[in-house]
């Protein structure tokens, strides 16, 4: 066999040599490398359009996968430090819901902090499994949730020793961190497996300037968005696994859902963004954390607003702290985060992440440029200056803690009933409710409605928040189960 | 035969023979070429666009700086943004009554590169009232407040180095640098072409949201794409001709080979298209 190395893209070199055999194509895709379609050419280029092809022999197949694809998936369970490593292209979704998937069967339970994204949920209705909800710490102040404390998470061991997996977010979408080397030993102890959801991660296994990644904290699986802080095309994942998993049923778990027809684009992206972390990610990440830190303090000399950082951490719902984030406090200025997200959308032509009801989100990754870091540091600047409000009412962010009745595929497809949302509050709910981004649920299937909660939905919706999740698009109405 | 092109837009090109380049340099920021011609003498290009000739700068650098100049009863402090050659500090440098001028310029070199070789500009940059700093004019801008009687934006283009001093970030932060009676005069691009009359388009709504007061002026300058050029004048309080004591001005007797107060107050007169470009983004 021969020798390969970080230096290799293997799908990337298959493709080029697909190129240069100039293979005339009696197979899928339709638009024939383009030229069935000129407007698409035109809009992607060309180059884009030659590489949209299907499986074939010189390129290997994603559901069964002993060529290039291999090498490529080898390389990349290297680069990150785990035993194997699957490309997803179903986005980090899907890689949750594998790693779900393959942890619990109908009716097994699996300890998860609350504030999952959608997907975990997702894969409880899909699998029949049963969330044992961990309280993430709130913070007063800032009304984002924290990690898991060791405590919570002992706790819900002893409470639900059949229990069969823990997942852990590492980290939150705000960069926070559980100790989650610590919850895997407890994991282990206790024969259960740590499933580590990396959406917001992927660059914590570049720099050791950054909180512990999963798989090098002894995780089993972990989910990892390579088109987030890696670089990849959008909808580009990795699942990483380690020794305690059968690969071959994870793989098996991965092709019930997953596409037969894969995107080369989007293997393609991984497969280079992988070469690019594992060669240059250091140096990358490097540049993220002091252009952060940057931004950081200037945003925080501006006054009023908080960038916060590590001083967060506490030891235990605040193990640790991804200093690449840059999360702002922005209640201080009398806007809620997301009234200041649309603000720097509408006003000053720049996009970022996400609001919540106390919280700004900026992504910076790899393309940011130190101009364009002005450019949001000095828009907060003048929001402060224009549009700094003092004596207003705001809702403070609690945890509210979900009183789950029953699990997540049971309400979901159980007998439900749709009523005018105001007069749901004593029913279980058996659809999600979430603000997107961040895709966490405030409602999700199973849980009891509360006056608290509507609450809260009510005060989101009215400072702007773009909910999801119900059948009924508008929210005018939720599907709850029938009534006895 | 040398010549040194510039597209203008995609489908026309501008040259000028060269008879010898003097520089080249790419600096962190972006690619510095000084030429030397027959008809322009010499010639500044950035990242392959023409900056300034020795032949037609006095046209942009006098109506930048006098128009405001001649507004503004009694400007002690000025800011320059931009203008790392030199020229908009030289004609400053012409008013007894400034006290003090402070150049932001993002790209050292260019300063330096000017010095070496356009000491008809940058030599005014040795004036003692004259600071230069060298970084991004956003980031300096930001920690300034109320500060300034006057800021003039000699910038590049909205794309490149200069991209952020096209933002309404900027001018805020420009309107927060004043004072209450400030002056803010910008490079406003051209309503000739249609990709420049966009980036000019969007300035002056930027501009309009920021000061009370925002117009556009006209200059004619030939070597700059179509040679139909504008500035944005926007201020706090003073209407750039009706509240103008031009006497006063006259009885400063400074030498201007373009600039004068008649053609101040004319150049404020713009033809239709160009005032329906501007009507249609202001609100």
């Amino acid at each position: 066999m021969k020798y390969i190395s970080q230096e290799n893209a293997p799908i990337l070199e298959a493709l080029e040599r697909m190129k240069s055999a100039r293979l005339v194509p009696f197979d899928v895709p339709g638009h024939k490398r383009g030229r069935g379609n000129k407007e698409l050419t035109d809009f992607l280029g060309e180059r884009c359009l030659s590489v949209d092809v299907n499986s074939m022999k010189m390129l290997d197949n994603l559901c069964h996968p002993v060529s290039v694809i291999r090498e490529a998936e080898e390389l990349a369970a290297e680069a990150f430090g785990a035993r194997r490593a699957f490309f997803m292209v179903g986005g980090t979704t899907s890689a949750v819901q594998a790693m779900v998937m393959t942890a619990c069967k109908r009716g097994e339970k699996i300890i998860m902090p609350r504030n999952v994204h959608r997907s975990a949920i997702n894969a409880l209705i899909l699998c029949g499994a049963v969330p044992v909800y961990v309280n993430p710490r709130m913070d007063p102040v800032l009304g984002i949730s924290l990690g898991m404390s060791v405590a919570d998470v002992e706790q819900a061991i002893r409470e639900n020793p059949d229990a069969r997996a823990i997942l852990v977010n590492n980290p939150t979408y705000y960069g926070i961190c559980s100790n989650i080397r610590r919850i895997a030993e407890l994991a282990h102890e206790h024969g259960m497996l740590l499933l580590a959801d990396e959406a917001h991660g992927s660059h914590l296994y570049f720099s050791d300037r950054l909180p512990v990644a999963a798989m090098h904290a002894g995780a089993d699986m972990a989910a990892i968005s390579m088109h987030k802080s890696g670089g990849s095309l959008t909808q580009s994942s990795l699942l990483l696994v380690g020794d305690r998993v059968s690969h071959g049923y994870v793989h098996q778990i991965i092709n019930l859902t997953q596409t037969t027809s894969a995107s080369y684009l989007l293997l393609v992206s991984l497969d280079i963004s992988r070469r690019n972390m594992a060669l240059h990610g250091e140096k990358l990440v490097d540049r993220i954390i002091s252009q952060v830190q940057y931004a950081r303090d200037e945003i925080n000399a501006i006054g009023d607003y908080y960038a916060y950082s590590r001083e967060l951490i506490n030891g235990d719902s605040i193990y640790d702290f991804d200093i690449t984030k840059l999360a702002v406090y922005t209640r201080s200025i009398g806007l809620a985060g997301i009234e200041v997200y649309d603000l720097l959308r509408d006003e000053y032509d720049i996009q970022t992440e996400f609001g919540d009801i106390a919280n700004l989100l900026a992504y910076v990754s790899v393309g940011d440029r130190e101009k364009d870091i002005e450019r949001l540091v000095s828009a907060l600047s003048e929001i402060r200056r224009n549009y700094r409000q003092t004596g207003r009412e705001m809702l403070k962010a609690e945890y509210i803690s979900p009183q789950v009745v029953c699990g997540p595929q049971e309400s979901f497809y159980g007998d439900k009933e749709s009523l005018p949302i105001g007069e749901t509050v004593g029913r279980v709910c058996s659809e999600f409710v979430m603000c997107y981004p961040p895709g966490i649920p405030i409602l999700a299937p199973g849980e009891m409605v509360t006056e608290e909660i509507l609450r809260y939905i009510r005060y989101a919706r009215k400072k702007g928040c773009q909910m999801t999740g119900p059948e009924d698009m508008d929210l005018q109405r939720l599907n709850v189960l029938k009534g006895e | 035969m040398l010549w040194f092109t510039e597209q203008h837009t995609p489908n026309v090109r501008f040259s000028i023979k060269i008879d010898k380049q003097l520089f080249s340099e790419q600096s962190e920021f972006q690619r510095i070429d000084i030429f030397e011609s027959e008809e322009f003498g010499r010639v500044l290009a950035l990242d392959g666009y023409l900056m300034l000739t020795e032949k037609d700068e006095f046209i942009y650098h006098e109506m930048i700086t006098h128009v405001p100049m001649c507004v503004h009863p009694d400007a002690r402090k000025v800011l320059v943004i931009g203008g790392g050659d030199g020229g908009t500090v030289r004609e400053l440098t012409k008013y007894q009554n400034i006290e003090k001028i402070d150049l932001v310029e993002i790209d050292q070199r260019v300063v330096e590169v000017s010095k070496m070789f356009l000491p008809k500009t940058a030599a005014a940059l040795e004036d003692a009232r004259v600071t230069c700093y060298y970084e991004d004019g956003l980031k300096f801008i930001r920690h300034v407040e109320d500060e300034y009687d006057l800021i003039l934006v000699d910038s590049t283009d909205p794309f490149g180095p200069g991209e952020g001093l096209f933002t309404k970030e900027f001018y805020g932060n420009c309107f927060k640098a004043l004072h209450e009676d400030g002056i803010m005069v910008n490079q406003h691009e051209s309503p000739f072409y249609k990709e420049d009359a966009y980036a000019m388009q969007r300035a002056h709504k930027r501009i309009c949201h920021s000061f009370p007061i925002s117009r556009v002026y006209q200059v004619h300058i030939p070597t700059y794409p179509s040679g139909h050029w504008l500035f944005g004048f926007a201020s706090k309080k003073y209407h750039p001709v009706k509240d103008v004591n031009w006497q006063a001005w006259k009885d400063l007797r400074i030498r201007c080979h373009y600039y004068n107060c008649p053609l101040h107050a004319g150049s404020f007169a713009l033809p239709n298209y160009v005032e329906e470009l501007l009507r249609d983004v202001e609100d």
